[in-house]
């Protein structure tokens, strides 16, 4: 069959679903074989479009949790309450399933290892999807200075990717440090609380170092962890943020 | 276009079809569509105006606002993005109570809102027991993102005429294309004849 | 509701301008703000999509689909220029 994809031109395929992997209550790793990818950069996300049997179709853009490296692509999904689109890919799709997907798409929040500068990486929620993205990639390519992830939950089993970032720490040597807002398992030595400054000036490099700072979720969570770090002295050029909502659905 | 297995979208809810404008999906949820951050005005500095084209402005605060006579109508509403909602309640001022005693040859409204939003529909849409500025929805004051303290509800046009957080009505005589209408949405808006865009 | 940001529009705005947008930067009209569209704030649950500046607030770029074409209204902007690579 002859390609019809157009230069500058983004195409809807049909990705099939090859498996589900449940990280946490309300979240699900979906994997999926696509006919004609191109590969992606670390941070690039896909835009997801369903089809209702009337025709109805509902969109969303999703981050890549897979690195360029990996078999398969992964999108990482929070069931949203009284979302529309989340509660269908977490509860009802099944492997065999095959639904639309374009990308990738994104240029501001990649991160290669060719981008020079420690690497700082600030996650709120599921913020933390595209970050597991750019890890993989830094491991796979073995890709210089080591980074940093800074990662808040509410809780310990809300944490996404437990295992394999404490792996990256452990194993790979990132620097791994988890922050739990509203409940922590006894003897918890990591961050009790919000991220605020202070534990931010703990984590971050020093701005003479001029670290390359990545920050994803919530709107709230962004602006004030961006606020924070160039309270500190970071230069907001160095800083490149992506807002996950609620309103995602 | 591929059908994905087992999707339907928002939790449907059966309806008489004879409810149902061309084009539409019955839901029993009520989105919450935005075009802009939720505005929120202090109830001590928000009033209700009325001026444009008429013999003398009038202005309500809150206050005096609530002790005008309300009604509490039942209604369909139908937003533009396909989604319908039925029998939903509210208690509010009629338009036409509002209206009582204003002098006026406008045939053009134009509401405006906190945050900027403004649309436009003719004065008779407003009028004869059709709108009301309404501050309860489902027996509750009606909440922030769903245009609280108050809006317009105009049920029989599409719901992007019912504008949120509104503050007043301008009356005009020409027809001046409000928010969405400026980017192609009809002025009318009615979605028995699907008036959704400009020429419809 | 809580905006998005220009990321979460990234798709649509590459078909329209046949290239990526999200690290193209923009001038505020009303404001003279300067940023990346990924840094804009969007509200997409709406007849169309509103762009707005994160600073005033004001409207940068509307997106709406009338009648099956999409349209793209820039008028807020006084600049737009895409990055090359």
């Amino acid at each position: 069959m002859a390609r019809a994809a157009l230069p500058g031109r983004l195409n809807w395929q049909l990705g099939r679903v090859i498996e589900l992997t449940e990280e946490t209550a309300r979240t699900k790793s979906i994997s999926f074989a696509l006919p004609d990818w191109a590969g992606h950069r670390a941070g690039q996300h896909v835009d997801v479009r369903l089809t209702a049997a009337d025709g109805y179709q509902a969109q969303r853009s999703y981050s890549i949790a897979s690195a360029p490296e990996d078999e398969y692509l992964v999108l990482t999904v929070e069931r949203l309450e009284n979302g529309e689109v989340s509660p269908y890919l977490v509860d009802e799709l099944r492997p065999g399933d095959e639904i639309e997907l374009r990308g990738p798409i994104g240029g501001y929040f990649v991160w290669e290892s060719s981008l020079e500068g420690p690497l700082l990486l600030v996650a709120g929620g599921s913020g933390v999807v595209p970050f597991r993205s750019m890890l993989r990639h830094w491991a796979a390519v073995d890709g210089g200075a080591m980074p940093r992830l800074l990662y808040s939950s509410r809780s310990w089993s809300d944490v996404i990717y437990r295992e394999e970032l404490l792996r990256l720490g452990d194993r790979d040597g990132v620097d791994v440090r988890f922050a739990l807002t509203r409940e922590w398992p006894e003897g918890w030595q990591g961050h009790r609380g919000r991220v605020d400054r202070e534990l931010l000036g703990e984590v971050a490099s020093p701005p003479s170092e001029a670290p390359r700072i990545y920050i994803c979720g919530p709107t709230g969570f962004v602006e004030a962890a961006a606020d924070a770090l160039v309270e500190i002295g970071h230069k907001p050029s160095r800083i490149r943020t992506e807002l996950f909502g609620p309103t995602g659905g | 276009m591929p059908i994905s297995r087992g999707f339907s979208g928002r939790r449907r809810a059966d309806a008489d079809p004879a409810r149902v404008p061309p084009g539409q999906y019955v839901t029993d949820d009520f989105p919450v569509l935005s075009a802009g951050p939720t505005p929120r005005t202090p109830l001590d500095q928000w009033s209700f105006t009325i001026n444009g084209a008429v013999g003398q402005p009038m202005s309500w605060p809150w206050q005096e606002f609530l002790a005008l006579p309300s009604e509490t109508p039942t209604a369909d509403i139908h937003c533009v993005t396909k989604w319908s909602k039925l029998d939903t309640t509210w208690r509010g001022v009629s338009v036409d109570t509002l209206l009582e005693g204003v002098q006026t040859s406008a045939d053009y409204v134009s509401a405006f809102c906190d945050g900027g939003y403004t649309t436009n529909l003719p004065l008779e849409d407003l009028t004869g027991g059709k709108a009301w500025i309404a501050y309860e929805y489902g027996g509750e004051p009606l909440e922030p993102e769903h245009g609280g303290p108050a809006r317009l509800l105009v049920p029989h046009l599409y719901f992007w005429k019912s504008a949120k957080w509104v503050r007043g009505l301008t009356l005009t005589s020409m027809d001046e294309p409000g928010f969405w209408e400026t980017y192609g949405y009809h002025n009318r808006g009615d979605p028995w004849l699907e008036q959704r865009y400009q020429g419809d | 509701m809580e905006a998005l940001d220009g990321n979460a529009i990234a798709g649509d705005l590459f078909e329209l301008f046949g290239t990526e947008m999200t690290t193209a930067t923009g001038v505020c009209a009303s404001c003279g703000e300067t940023g990346h569209v990924a840094e804009l704030r969007v509200y997409s649950r709406a007849p169309g999509t509103v762009v707005r500046c994160p600073t005033c607030g004001s409207v940068l770029i509307v997106l709406v689909e009338v009648r099956g074409m999409a349209c793209i209204d820039l008028g807020g902007l006084n600049r737009l220029e895409p990055v090359n690579g």
